[in-house]
């Protein structure tokens, strides 16, 4: 008897991942991960920045011309660069975590609350990230 | 909580992983309850310079805070890291030397963060 296969299901592979369109949950989910994994990276730099800004009046003058002259061989717009991912990595790591909270204190877990919850995670962090940015860039 | 050792230990079922979730979830809460301590008191009237970045955590109340923001860092990014390991990387020597460097990562950070803390 002719059967027709049945549809087989396994794990993505890396190859596979851009073919998938995922929805404003999923993406939500993978940009957690990341903005994670980048502090977790970063996570020397930060400190750095927290030592030279709080040890003395000195370093911090260090601290501050990290931002515009740059340091060592590092230039000034770099650090700014750099430190504007950080500021994405926080926002989107924060907004995202507060969404869980709220999702486990409110059992708000529908697939409409899941959709709309993330598409403002994603549009929180990215405005927040423009106007800080603006900020750190000096436009305003 | 349940046995989490020995012959009696339980894989399965309600609670296994509930201490991962939980410390996630209240060292999440205390960082962020530190984000805002630290936010609003920038936002204080006065310029911004060393003296006011530095007397923020100058306060003792705040060096104590800092203190707790920087352990729940180190254990929080301990919990999401070691989840992409083990998501990732199924090689079990591979998995333990990336747990390990992790480890060591994030401890050293944590002691440079508390060194910088302490002195000031």
């Amino acid at each position: 008897m002719a059967q027709t296969p049945r549809p087989v299901f396994r794990n993505i592979h890396v190859s596979q991942i851009v073919a998938y369109r995922l929805p404003p949950a999923g993406i939500v989910s993978i940009l957690h991960r990341i903005s994670g994994a980048l502090m977790f990276v970063l996570m020397p730099f930060i400190i750095w920045l927290f030592d030279t800004s709080l040890t003395s009046e000195v370093s911090y003058e260090r601290f501050t011309s990290a931002f515009t002259v740059g340091i060592g061989f590092v230039p000034g717009v770099l650090v700014k660069l750099v430190v504007l991912a950080l500021i994405w990595a926080y926002l989107h790591h924060f907004i995202a975590g507060v969404r869980h909270l709220w999702m486990d204190m409110t059992h708000s877990v529908s697939k409409a609350q899941g959709h709309s919850s993330a598409i403002v995670t994603l549009g929180a962090s990215v405005v927040l990230t423009v106007l800080l940015g603006a900020r750190l860039f000096g436009l305003y | 909580m349940s046995i989490n050792y020995g012959s009696k230990r339980i894989v399965v079922g309600a609670h296994y992983g509930m201490r991962d979730w939980l410390s996630q979830r209240v060292t999440a809460a205390l960082m962020a309850l530190f984000t805002l301590v630290v936010l609003v008191q920038v936002l204080l009237p006065g310029p911004m310079g060393y003296d006011k970045w530095a007397g923020i955590f100058a306060a003792q109340w705040m060096k104590v805070l800092t203190f707790v923001v920087i352990v729940s860092l180190l254990w929080h990014a301990w919990v999401g890291v070691r989840d992409i390991w083990m998501d990732y990387v199924k090689p079990v020597g591979l998995r333990l030397v990336l747990q390990v460097g992790t480890l060591v990562w994030l401890v050293g950070c944590a002691g440079w963060a508390l060194q910088v803390l302490w002195r000031l």
